[in-house]
């Protein structure tokens, strides 16, 4: 694939907390951390999804000013930020491997509409709904 | 209505904790003390944050959630409405559906019944997102609701006479 959507960002509360818990928790892998000065581009990749990239960015100078990076420290914090979906083979193996390494679960595993899902967020609130794929299993 | 003040991010981070809490376990008591437990700050100071943070009270958010379910207990299942309102919270079949008709305008048989006559293709949307679509907005108290709709009748009453 040559075109399509290359990088989706985040805004987290601080990038190197969301290192850990994107790569040391979830899985996945620093694609470029790149720093300038005070800014720092970060993006990590699922393993298995080499052509996009999540970028962990934290709102900030020099594109935000300072009023604009604590408003958005705050929706991000509140949960309020758009919801992500992480797609899985196996729903309820992967809550217990990452509820093990700590990540904060907001719904266990339920069964439903022919697949199952489960809500977690990341450090910053960040919310995402892990699904499982149809027909995986 | 003033815009709320702005607030610590770690302290929001922990208030969104407790309401995740109640997303997760809404039949479930949750007095202020056990909610601000979960966001480590004082119960007089949990109040009135969470209410800067989400625009409403923790007990009123509580009741939209309890009610956003009982709607999709009934949408979704056959399970009688007696058992929906104590699954879903409450302690008797009269509160709940009293404040389930304050909080929708109709009874708990009702929607059944229209919601059921009507056939939704929402299977593609991620659970969660489905629910929050359901989610009443009730931005004035229960109470508050009650007795605007009084009001409104007594107008109506009013105006009939000539």
């Amino acid at each position: 694939m040559s075109q399509g959507v290359g990088v989706v960002g985040l805004y987290v509360r601080d990038q190197e907390e969301a290192l850990q818990f994107y790569v040391g928790k979830l899985g996945f892998r620093v694609h470029t951390d790149a720093k300038n000065g005070d800014y720092r581009w970060l993006t990590v990749q699922h393993p298995e999804q080499p052509s996009f990239q999540l970028g962990l960015y934290a709102p900030g100078p020099p594109m935000l000013d300072a009023a604009t990076a604590q408003t958005l420290r705050e929706i991000v914090a509140k949960g309020a930020m758009p919801p992500l979906v992480l797609v899985v083979d196996d729903c309820r193996e992967t809550y217990k491997r990452l509820h093990a390494r700590g990540v904060e679960f907001t719904q266990e595993p339920v069964d439903r509409y022919g697949s199952v899902d489960a809500s977690f967020r990341d450090p910053s609130g960040n919310g995402w709904k892990m699904i499982e794929a149809r027909g995986a299993q | 209505m003033n815009a709320p003040p702005s607030q610590d991010p770690d302290l929001l981070r922990r208030l969104l904790r407790a309401k995740d809490r109640m997303d997760a376990a809404s039949h479930e008591e949750w007095p202020v003390a056990r909610l601000a437990r979960v966001s480590r700050v004082s119960a007089a100071h949990f109040a009135r944050s969470f209410k800067d943070a989400f625009g409403l009270p923790p007990h009123r958010y509580l009741l939209t959630r309890r009610i956003e379910r009982a709607k999709s207990l009934l949408r979704d299942t056959d399970l009688p409405i007696t058992d929906i309102a104590f699954q879903t919270g409450w302690n008797s079949l009269g509160t709940f559906g009293r404040t389930f008709r304050d909080v929708t305008g109709e009874s708990p048989g009702d929607l059944r019944m229209r919601e059921k006559a009507a056939k939704h293709a929402l299977e593609n949307v991620p659970h969660c997102y489905v629910s929050a679509a359901y989610r009443p907005n009730l931005n004035i108290a229960v109470s508050e609701k009650r007795r605007q709709e009084e009001d409104g009748k007594n107008e109506a009453t009013k105006k009939e006479v000539p």
